[in-house]
């Protein structure tokens, strides 16, 4: 047992850091400059981090969970306006399918309580679904009733929730490609990719919540109030620090569950995963209030970067179940 | 990054599974009972013959050397096999290799680790809690002696002690944190009072208060140097704020599957609000699982030990109240003549959030130390 990162993982995470800090919005109104944001997918696909869960040879992916995660985490972290774990995502379930990658970019479409992929039934979508994490994604996979891929061609990009990540909203009825070629998949694939997803929201949330307190640190060093930086009183002080803790302990139980992902047996992975997801989700909805609350009046307000935060965040814990749905994974796994 | 385990880590694993088959003593699943205090010397004695305690610690003071994550697999194992915890006094331990000399360390600490010697901890007074540095207890030295007057309180297994780890003040004209030394005294003398506190879960064998009379210690037995003693508390109590240190794991985990146990065999006995507080401590153990996994890997490039150990002392915090929590929640509050040992788990449990350093006071430490907030 050795958790450290090794050190081409600590690489890979600076290379992410550095690109989001250069190229990240620093500002709510940085999201409407096209320009940047346009920059930063650009770099992002120059890096190839969203081919990482690709077939590299022999049905392996290029880079196990871990290295996912460390991306996802840094990504979030600077509320980084470009997709990934949408198109990772995809990759993985085409890797397990055993076809090649998609031509264009591509994700995945969701049920629209986003708990589990999209069913197509012959070649028709069954009910309304959401394309999620789909900046620049031409197309969306979702899954047959025979647990095969199919493809969903995507229209114009829509901001909704999450405004650092656009979605698609796709009707009941729509076209859905079956590609032939595919394998169905079996179902420890589909655990294993669901598990890989509660993962990768996990550290979604662990890099939200960092970028969050980072934000509520940098107002508390710096806004005065009875002669005083509020981040010299106790009241506020306890909150950060709260804050804090919550997000070391998302980001250990975190780490443990992407590394689950590829190293132990699927039902194990899920449940490593399920522990995870229910943590980080019930402490990160209450970190980002917390970095609001810190803010007081400016928290408040469209400018201020927290609701960023929050959006994504709640974006990232309905993504394969939040609190609720990962407990009863759980007492289904341990208990029953 | 690997959680699992390397070859001699998976053959070490499979000794201990065995030897903890054959030699698990059937004690409560935490500490609810005056019985658990009495029989964990000897389960520590034990553990450490069969040669699964002290793994990280040198080998001249009985230790085995080995990288600090064995004990992550000592308090899985543990766990699984439902034995009771390794003891928790491996911040003793580091406390005096930290600051005692060669002699202090070769004759102090051997006793320590293979669980011949009992201690306890004198540091706290019934005027000098949180601020533990204006504690008053005072160390006079009269020839090649010190006599010791003063009183401590809160001071756990004080009853079962050999030995304690005094601070005392040994100069009362420099500023308080620097007028502090550290002693060891026995206990077994006539100068030492013992009054027994009896616990919120009525344990009474855990904690006490000792009144230091005219106690006398040979000036052999100061620990690290005259005014060292503030340096010396806090590497013990920074120490004694890691669960990896402690052990602590194994108990959560313990617990949290004695109680999965119980609401397996009869499910529909429990609402969902009941198996909510259980999933929940599930997951609360398993997150300081991987956490400890982390602080100790972190620990195999050497010791550090900075202000994170206030953040694991408040992720165990959490911990310890969600179990107990559970405990309450699935064990009921014991009236009607029902078993009460849940309860006391729970009653346990509001402890943990004021021994060591109280929450509050970590909470400081992390918002000025490492978020580098104003103080």
């Amino acid at each position: 047992m050795d958790v450290r990162l090794s050190n081409e993982q600590c690489a890979l995470r600076d290379a992410v850091a550095q690109l989001v800090d250069r190229l990240g919005p620093n500002a709510v109104r940085d999201l409407d400059d096209e320009e940047r944001a346009r920059k930063l997918d650009a770099a992002v696909d120059a890096a190839g981090w969203r081919d990482l869960r690709a077939e590299e040879e022999a049905g392996r992916p290029w880079a196990s969970g871990v290295e996912v995660a460390i991306v996802a985490e840094e990504l979030a972290h600077g509320a980084a306006d470009s997709a990934f774990i949408g198109p990772v995502l995809a990759a993985d379930l085409r890797r397990r399918a055993g076809i090649a990658a998609a031509s264009g970019r591509e994700t995945v479409a969701f049920g629209t309580d986003l708990m589990a992929s999209a069913r197509a039934t012959g070649n028709v979508l069954t009910d309304p679904a959401i394309a999620v994490d789909a900046g620049e994604s031409t197309s969306a996979l979702v899954l047959t009733d025979d647990d095969r891929l199919g493809e969903v061609p995507l229209s114009a990009l829509e901001r909704a929730v999450d405004l650092t990540r656009g979605v698609v909203d796709l009707a009941a009825g729509s076209t859905a490609v079956p590609l032939t070629d595919a394998c169905p998949l079996s179902p420890d694939d589909l655990v294993q990719w669901t598990a890989l997803g509660l993962a990768l929201t996990c550290a979604e949330l662990v890099g939200v919540m960092r970028g969050a307190i980072r934000l509520a640190r940098d107002h508390a060093l710096n806004r005065k109030q009875y002669d005083a930086l509020i981040g010299s009183f106790q009241a506020v002080q306890h909150l950060l620090a709260d804050a804090h803790v919550a997000s070391v302990g998302s980001a250990s139980i975190a780490l443990h569950a992407a590394w689950a992902v590829d190293a132990l047996p699927p039902a194990e992975a899920l449940a490593a995963a399920a522990a995870a997801k229910a943590y980080c989700a019930r402490a990160a909805q209450s970190v980002c209030e917390t970095v609001i609350q810190v803010h007081g009046g400016i928290g408040n307000t469209w400018e201020c970067m927290a609701h960023v935060y929050l959006r994504r965040a709640l974006v990232s814990t309905d993504l394969f179940g939040g609190v609720g749905a990962n407990l009863a994974r759980i007492l289904e796994h341990e208990v029953f | 990054m690997d959680f699992g385990d390397s070859p001699t880590e998976s053959d070490f694993r499979a000794r201990l599974r065995d030897w903890l088959a054959s030699n698990t003593p059937d004690l409560p699943a935490s500490s609810t009972s005056d019985e658990y205090w009495a029989a964990q010397a000897e389960w520590h004695q034990a553990l450490y013959d069969a040669g699964f305690f002290g793994l990280s610690w040198p080998k001249d003071i009985g230790g085995h050397e080995l990288p600090t994550v064995y004990d992550a697999i000592v308090d899985e194992e543990i766990a699984a096999a439902g034995a009771p915890p390794r003891p928790s006094l491996g911040y003793l331990v580091q406390g005096i290799l930290e600051h005692g000399n060669d002699d202090i360390r070769s004759r102090l600490l051997p006793g320590i680790v293979n669980g011949r010697d009992r201690w306890c901890q004198g540091f706290s007074e019934p005027e000098a809690g949180s601020d533990l540095a204006s504690l008053r207890t005072r160390a006079v030295r009269d020839g090649d002696e010190w006599v010791i007057t003063g009183h401590k309180i809160w001071t756990s297994y004080s009853d079962a002690a050999d030995w304690c780890l005094v601070l005392a003040r040994t100069d009362a004209d420099v500023p308080k944190h620097k007028g502090l030394s550290a002693f060891r005294v026995s206990m077994r003398q006539p100068g030492v009072q013992q009054k027994p506190l009896r616990m919120i879960n009525g344990i009474t064998r855990e904690f006490g208060e000792v009144i230091f009379d005219g106690a006398r210690t040979p000036v052999e037995d100061m620990i690290g140097s005259p005014g060292e003693g503030w340096r010396l508390a806090m590497t013990v109590v920074s120490h004694e704020r890691e669960p990896g240190e402690l052990g602590y794991v194994a108990r959560y985990k313990k617990a949290v599957n004695a109680l999965a146990k119980q609401v397996r065999a009869e499910p529909n006995a429990y609402d969902g609000e009941q198996k909510r507080e259980l999933a929940w401590a599930l997951v609360e153990a398993e997150m300081l699982r991987c956490h400890v996994a982390r602080r100790l890997s972190d620990r195999l490039d050497g010791i550090s030990h900075g202000p994170e150990g206030s953040v694991d002392k408040l992720l165990m915090t959490e911990v310890e109240q969600a179990v107990g929590h559970a405990a309450l929640a699935i064990g009921g509050s014991g009236h009607g003549g029902r078993d009460d040992s849940w309860l006391k788990v729970y009653l346990y449990s509001r402890a943990q959030s004021v021994m060591g350093g109280t929450a509050q006071i970590q909470r400081n430490l992390v918002a000025t130390r490492i978020l580098g907030l104003p103080s």
